[in-house]
């Protein structure tokens, strides 16, 4: 009995120095087996958490019994023995985890690719060969074939008629070509500044081969007036004179792209500029009016020779008395059969027969 | 709503000058409240400030008009005064000319009013004058241009143009969908 005892106490002892493999959980520890993750939603006992010396046991015994109950799930899995080693192969790992990096943001649209899009424009797929008709064979789109069968076509240019006819054809479509490239390439470096948000110098006018059209002099002509140091403000202006309009053309103007809007006034100060305002058109000297002063200067005329005529009737007599041949020079023509014919008074005018 | 430039509130002004003479101030200064000129889409409106600040809450691009329209201004920057700026202008009238019944009607359709339309004119009416058009009872019509003095009128043969036609309240039907 002895020997008996001897090995359970032995064996007892064993088991207090290790700790059974079955935790006891109210709610269930959920896991994710392949990312070797246990999440335990049980509540903590605050009080042994508070309590400065039984912390870190309280812990530590918390977590040995959530990795003991991970571990009894590893071990469900099917084990395999390589190299002695017994090993398990986990499943794929339930939870998403975050990336480390941010999220690539997506590549800047060039010019085209926004207009395109705003318009719906859809790129189209094309053979990467073509027939062609004179040949009689299958050109490539680009690539050195596309250029020899470009070159065995053109063997002639003919001249045009409105061109000059000396005028090498073949040298003017390799200057197109390469002033194609070169625009191209000016619009790549373009669009990556655009997308840099860089400022690109101003560039100005383009120049042209030939003569520049209506609407480019007129730039042309803003531009150059607002070019001084006082942005053109005291250039004289023609009478009809209008500024350039156009696409682009406010941002080639001198000091236009710096004006800022006025701040709103207050009711206050609006009223008051407005009746300022006011003020100055009322008050603007009128132009002279030469018809109106001319049709006044008429009118006193005609209302001064009335009052004559009714001031000079009751003198007549006396006139007439001094026997003088007084006429009233008036403007108009004197018409005679007015009233009574007096015998004594001479007929002015011419005699009538 | 914005405020209007200097530039176009000097054409504004000069343009009602034109009609009411020195009463413009009058319909900035007035007792009852402050009211200004505002502009939308080249559209003018005379707006009390009480209800421009309410006007101010209504998302701009959900916004027709606030006010009263006076005008709009063309595309060559010149003001053109609406029928709308009747009730506001004809108080203050320096100028103003009688139709008479008979000639209504054509005025209404938007003709110019002749010599033997017309009833009755303000003494000394200069030429090319800015006139508000009334009817024999006083009611008022619309706007006008003399293109006579009122002197020049009495030798005028009936079939002369008196005045120029510029807004009538025809309009309110004729042009609605553009008054606004």
């Amino acid at each position: 009995m002895d020997i008996v005892n001897e090995i359970l106490e032995r064996e007892q002892k064993k088991a207090e120095k290790y700790k059974p493999i079955t935790v006891e959980k109210h709610l269930d520890v959920e896991f994710d087996v392949g990312t070797l993750l246990a999440s335990d939603t049980n509540d903590l006992d605050l009080k042994v958490l508070q309590s400065d010396n039984e912390r870190d046991k309280y812990l530590e015994a918390l977590t040995r019994d959530n990795t003991q109950l991970l571990l009894n799930k590893v071990w469900e899995l099917p084990t395999e023995r390589i190299d002695e080693a017994i090993v398990v192969r986990l499943p794929v790992p339930k939870t998403l985890l975050p990336r480390s990096k941010p999220v690539p943001k997506p590549k800047p649209l060039t010019k085209w690719q926004e207009f395109a899009k705003a318009k719906g424009i859809t790129k189209k797929k094309k053979d990467k060969a073509q027939w062609d008709e004179q040949l009689q064979k299958w050109v490539p789109l680009f690539g050195f074939k596309k250029a020899a069968a470009e070159k065995e076509k053109n063997w002639l240019i003919e001249v045009p008629q409105n061109v000059d006819p000396m005028t090498d054809m073949y040298e003017k479509k390799a200057s197109e070509k390469s002033e194609k490239v070169a625009k191209n390439e000016l619009q790549r470096l373009k669009n990556i500044a655009r997308a840099r948000k860089v400022k690109i110098p101003r560039v100005g006018l383009p120049v042209t081969a030939d003569k520049a059209n209506a609407a480019q002099l007129a730039t042309a002509a803003v531009v150059a007036k607002a070019s001084t140091a006082s942005l053109g403000k005291f250039q004289d202006k023609l009478p009809k004179e209008k500024e350039a309009r156009g696409k682009g053309i406010h941002e080639l103007i001198p000091g236009k792209e710096r004006k800022r809007k006025a701040p709103i006034p207050t009711p206050q100060q609006e009223k008051q500029n407005n009746l300022n305002l006011i003020d100055k058109i009322l008050n603007k000297r009128p132009k002279i009016d030469m018809e109106k002063a001319v049709a006044k200067h008429i009118h006193t005329e005609q209302i001064q020779r009335s009052e004559e005529k009714k001031n000079a009737k009751p003198i007549k007599g006396k006139r007439k008395a001094k026997g003088g041949n007084v006429t009233n020079f008036t403007a108009k023509k004197p018409k005679a059969g007015k009233g009574q014919r007096n015998p004594n008074k001479k007929a002015t005018g011419r005699k009538r027969r | 709503m914005k405020v209007l430039s200097e530039d176009r509130t000097r054409i504004l002004f000069e343009k009602l000058s034109k009609y009411i003479g020195v009463n413009v101030k009058l319909l900035i200064d007035r007792p009852d409240g402050t009211y200004c000129f505002r502009e939308k889409k080249d559209r003018v409106y005379y707006i009390s400030e009480r209800l421009l600040q309410l006007a101010q809450t209504v998302n701009p691009d959900h916004l027709v008009s606030a006010g009263t329209c006076f005008g709009k201004f063309t595309k060559t920057n010149k003001f053109r005064l609406h029928i709308t700026a009747l009730t506001y202008i004809a108080p203050y009238a320096s100028y103003k000319i009688w139709v008479k019944p008979s000639a209504e009607q054509q005025f209404l359709y938007g003709h110019h009013v002749l010599k033997s339309g017309l009833g009755r004119i303000t003494e000394n009416t200069p030429k090319h004058q800015g006139v508000v058009i009334y009817t024999m009872s006083d009611i008022p019509i619309g706007f006008g241009i003399t293109s006579r003095s009122t002197a020049e009128c009495r030798h005028a043969d009936p079939l002369a143009n008196i005045a120029f036609h510029q807004a009538d309240i025809g309009e309110y039907i004729r042009s609605e969908d553009t008054l606004m």
